[in-house]
């Protein structure tokens, strides 16, 4: 196989894998938009909290890393209750504006805590995974990349079947639709809320433990919450499969126009081929890929 | 069955919208709630299923009782598990829902692990327009099927009481025929007690076994059907009918003008 090819199909690859870590946070803003209704716009900053989190449960308390990330998990599904109990819960009701507005607030705030406590260093997360390279055919890909495939095409897989067949999905799915018809069978609204918050909560803490096994644990991470907004936008700001779909297409997008258009341009292409492509599909289809569209009976 | 006393609803802490409203469901029967638009019928609904507190609205005064208990302090969903389903105004099926996953949406409070198939086999069995649709979305059904499916909905959690708002709004009169044909039937076989909010009052009368008459936030008249079917000023204003063949004066005509009996 010609190098051309090699380099393309790793370019694919990796690209793939990490936009499978998109995948998992647009899910995050996927849930919490799906049931709620509120965009939440501390995405990254609940990713980067996660990361943070196993972080010092494996190096300063030296936990391994099973029980780290368990412990990860219920701190940040803890966290995800609190958020939606303390700022979300008293503006149910009001305008959609203001609740975008508290979520950015929600971030500046939750970004000055993690500087507050772990400061502004990148540390090497301790991870259990090797630096190995693993060979797929001829194409030479890090094992973590792998691993993240695998982590998000079985969390996908999981969420995808508890929304459709389980009561709890269907009343999730009840509530998106309508809040007070949702109310009217007898399910609890605010418990679906608490259980969005939860679940996202629990999505980006897995996702920022993966990115942090990639780029170190640093502040930093937090602006992949940025990236996935384009992400979920792509495919459909309420749909699962449009959150895996766009995921990975702006993963492959972004390392394939870093790899053959930065030399040419000049670099950074990296940073705008997401959001073009954003517009090119919104131009074209306005719901995203998967969005669901508006049911209108004539 | 249901007592409601002396009910006060305030919206937003300034407008009074029901004015101290007395009423009362007795086990097993059909009662009907008549009156124009804006008079405080639907209300009535959300006050005693507790949907009245996502509208900013309160019960400030009195109390609504069910068998026995006080439940309007309760939140919505735990006044369903006591047995009120509330069928709202304007069908709200889930849009994006399939048929069947409104039905289990309906059973969200029953026992976990309730065989549902039953429940399911029998709702099909009231409306069989629905077995067809089953794995369709519901936004995409008519809106006779999308009532249809309200109210199937309703059955799937075993309610003892269920309160239908307007089940004929935007329906053609065979489908009228037919919603109403099935209320009566779930009202005579499966014994559940029915609290109807209807603008039909010619319709409402023909199911109903007890009639109330609201006027802006208040009970003014009531009794069994027929004693509404007879009073004047029912068929004058609720039922359009005056007597045939009389020529009208252009007084009559703007009979806004004059004042309804009751009022007096």
């Amino acid at each position: 196989m010609s190098q051309e090819t090699v380099l393309f199909l790793q370019l694919v690859i990796s690209g793939v894998a990490i936009g499978s870590i998109y995948a998992l946070v647009a899910l995050g803003f996927v849930l919490i938009y799906k049931s709620t209704d509120v965009l939440n716009m501390a995405q990254g900053e609940m990713l980067m909290i996660g990361a943070w989190i196993s972080y010092s449960l494996i190096a300063d308390y030296r936990i391994p890393f099973v029980p780290a990330f368990f412990m990860t998990l219920a701190f940040t599904s803890l966290l995800g209750l609190a958020v939606e109990r303390a700022a979300l819960r008293p503006l149910i009701g009001q305008p959609i504006i203001s609740v975008i507005m508290v979520t950015i607030g929600l971030s500046i705030f939750l970004r000055a805590m993690v500087i507050a406590i772990w400061g502004t260093q990148y540390q090497r997360y301790p991870s259990p995974i090797q630096d190995s390279v693993v060979s797929v055919g001829p194409v030479p890909i890090p094992e973590v990349y792998l691993w993240s495939l695998l982590v998000c095409l079985l969390l996908v897989g999981a969420l995808t079947l508890g929304f459709r067949f389980t009561r709890m999905g269907i009343a999730m799915r009840a509530v998106a639709d309508d809040q007070q018809a949702a109310l009217s069978v007898g399910i609890s609204v605010r418990r679906v809320f608490a259980l969005a918050w939860v679940i996202s909560a629990l999505v980006s803490a897995i996702g920022g433990m993966l990115l942090a096994n990639i780029q170190g644990v640093g502040i930093g991470l937090s602006a992949v919450g940025l990236k996935a907004l384009p992400v979920s936008i792509v495919g459909g700001l309420d749909s699962i499969p449009g959150a895996i779909v766009g995921g990975i297409l702006i993963g492959v997008l972004e390392n394939l126009s870093a790899g053959y258009l930065d030399t040419p341009l000049g670099g950074g292409v990296r940073e705008v081929a997401p959001y073009v492509f954003l517009v090119v599909v919104l131009l074209i289809k306005p719901y995203g890929l998967f969005g669901k569209e508006r049911i209108e009976r004539v | 069955m249901l007592t409601l006393n002396n009910v006060e609803v305030m919206y937003d802490h300034v407008i009074l919208v029901l004015k101290g409203l007395s009423m009362e469901v007795p086990e097993g029967t059909v009662v009907a709630l008549l009156g124009s638009n804006g008079a405080g019928k639907s209300t009535t609904l959300k006050a005693i299923s507790g949907l009245l507190r996502t509208e900013e609205g309160d019960v400030t005064d009195g109390s609504i009782e069910f068998k026995g208990t006080r439940i309007d302090r309760e939140d919505a969903a735990d006044i369903v598990r006591r047995g009120i389903f509330h069928v709202l105004e304007g069908r709200r099926v889930f849009e994006h829902l399939t048929v069947e996953e409104n039905l289990m949406a309906g059973a969200h409070t029953r026992a976990r692990g309730a065989s549902l198939d039953d429940d399911l086999d029998r709702v099909m069995g009231y409306f069989p327009r629905l077995i067809q649709r089953r794995k369709q979305s519901a936004g995409y059904l008519s809106g006779g099927e999308q009532q249809m499916l309200a109210i199937g909905r309703a059955l799937m959690a075993h309610p003892r009481l269920m309160l239908l708002d307007e089940p004929s709004l935007g329906l053609s009169p065979l489908l009228v025929q037919e919603v109403f044909g099935i209320i009566r039937r779930i009202n005579r076989e499966d014994g559940i007690t029915i609290l109807l909010v209807e603008q039909n009052a010619r319709l409402a009368l023909s199911v109903a076994d007890y009639t109330y008459l609201m006027e802006s936030g208040r009970i003014v008249l009531e009794g069994a059907p027929e004693k509404l079917r007879d009073n004047e000023d029912v068929k004058e204003f609720y039922l359009g009918l005056s007597d045939v063949g009389e020529r009208r004066s252009y007084r009559d005509v703007k009979h806004y003008k004059r004042r309804k009996r009751w009022l007096s």
